[in-house]
């Protein structure tokens, strides 16, 4: 387990690097995205939010908004939401947008994994529930996308991040954390459940 | 009771205030415990500091603990002579100014039209379970429940015949276990089971999550179940999964257990699972004061 601290942009010689279990301080810029905006994507696949995805991450988030004195937007909760609702379509994603990498919790299965490793990239877990620390390293709203259609959970969050901690579990190499626990955690379930 | 509209109002958007924002000491103290069953230098210690950190910040600060502020499930009661439409009222403004405020997020979406309707009020949202009772006060109790933790919770109808689970305590026990394997992190682990036994499809899911009205650390008082709890709790620690589904050594925090009559022809296991997020608070409306409790 190493600890890394990533700018984004990364290039695919970075994100090779990491390995399952590896904790990472990520700081630049990322959009947000998940139910309403995986949606979107599969049927209209917008070409607004290319530049914030190539070589970027993108955070499954839904989060608590609020305004400055200024009116502009700005983050109070942001903790990451479950990742496995978009399992039949980030492989996709990942590959039309040339994501380096996806942000959320729970982890995802054999297809974004395969992704993963084709395309050099990582799914980085957040600790969910944790949203008030990570609002804290949200320094900035930079834009917002669909806000009005998709509604504050659902739409693109473009946001500039400092020293965002998350946890790799799942790498570019085919190994995920999730498969290992719930391949042990099963075996001892099924011994409790017995016959 | 001699309050008026915007102070009943005012009463409520405490309370949600509080719930969302402050998480109670009983929580507080289980994910306390919960660290230190983990190994030092842990990934597993590495998450609990970071959930207790942000539960100290959410606090100070006055913000979600977490952003998903959940479905909102109200139980209140009230005394005779006051207007279950006139308490209903203060809560839906007191859920739209919380909202306005960032307490909550706007967590209501037709499911129609995929539109949130961006103040948390819409069908059956908030729950509010209304109950008149003898005494000359109101008791409000809120529980804020998200929709991840949502998604992993689950019911089962016994037998199971792929679990071997039969109608009785036993099979109770194997499909809790199967269903918190089959939460894995996902519900933001560690969780709390909220256990309804028996009732109807629709009973025993509210039989579920009444569970989690009650302390962490209260002892059921039906000696069988209360043995169960126990049992579930050892057992289901051993499982490893731990928090955030990283591995470790607590899985959950407590199980609760409760029951409902069935019909003869049914016999239904629902399991509501809590995050970590463990959001409650009270607040009892008395002639002579306020008080808050969470």
């Amino acid at each position: 387990m190493a600890e890394y601290k990533i700018n984004l942009p990364v290039t695919e010689e970075e994100i090779r690097k990491l390995k399952v279990g590896d904790q990472v301080l990520l700081s630049g810029v990322m959009s947000t995205g998940r139910d309403g905006a995986h949606k979107y994507i599969m049927n209209h696949h917008p070409d607004f939010i290319r530049p914030y995805f190539e070589n970027s991450v993108l955070y499954h988030c839904g989060p608590v908004v609020g305004k400055n004195e200024d009116g502009s937007w700005k983050f109070v909760a942001a903790g990451p939401t479950t990742s496995i609702r978009e399992e039949p379509y980030e492989a996709h994603v990942i590959e039309e947008y040339k994501l380096r990498g996806v942000i959320g919790k729970g982890g995802m299965r054999e297809k974004t994994l395969e992704a993963l490793k084709k395309n050099g990239a990582v799914y980085l877990h957040a600790v969910g529930g944790a949203a008030a620390a990570q609002a804290s390293a949200v320094k900035e709203v930079l834009d917002v996308f669909l806000l009005e259609e998709l509604g504050v959970p659902e739409a693109f969050w473009i946001i500039r991040v400092e020293d965002f901690p998350v946890v790799v579990t799942m790498d570019s190499h085919g190994n995920s954390l999730h498969d290992v626990i719930r391949e042990k955690s099963s075996k001892i379930a099924d011994e409790l459940i017995g016959e | 009771m001699n309050y008026d509209f915007e102070q009943l109002k005012g009463f409520f958007l405490e309370q949600i205030r509080l719930a969302a924002t402050s998480l109670p000491a009983q929580t507080r103290k289980g994910l306390e415990l919960a660290m230190e069953r983990e190994e030092n230098g842990s990934v597993a210690e590495n998450v609990f500091k970071q959930l207790i950190e942000n539960v100290k910040i959410a606090e100070e600060n006055s913000v979600p603990i977490c952003q998903d502020t959940g479905t909102h499930i109200h139980y209140i009661y009230y005394p005779v002579g006051m207007r279950e439409a006139d308490i209903e009222k203060a809560v839906l403004e007191a859920t739209k100014e919380a909202t306005a405020l960032s307490y909550l997020r706007p967590n209501a979406v037709d499911p129609i039209t995929d539109k949130n309707s961006g103040n948390n009020i819409g069908k059956k949202n908030p729950q509010i379970h209304f109950h008149q009772w003898d005494n000359d006060y109101i008791h409000g109790k809120l529980m804020l429940k998200g929709g991840g933790s949502e998604n992993v919770s689950t019911q089962y109808k016994l037998p199971d015949t792929k679990l071997h689970a039969g109608r009785d305590l036993e099979g109770v026990r194997k499909v809790i276990i199967d269903a918190v394997r089959n939460a894995q992190g996902m519900g933001c682990a560690p969780g709390v089971l909220g256990v309804g036994i028996g009732g109807d499809r629709g009973s025993s899911f509210i039989t579920a999550k009444e569970q989690l009205f009650r302390n962490l650390f209260d002892e059921n008082e039906n000696k069988e179940l209360a043995e169960l709890e126990k049992k579930l709790f050892d057992q289901i620690n051993t499982l490893g999964i731990g928090p955030m589904g990283f591995g470790g050594n607590t899985t959950v925090m407590g199980v609760k257990l409760g029951t409902a009559h069935r019909l003869p022809a049914s016999f239904f296991v629902s399991i509501a699972y809590m995050c970590w997020a463990y959001r409650k608070a009270e607040v009892i409306i008395k002639a002579d004061g306020i008080e808050y409790k969470n």
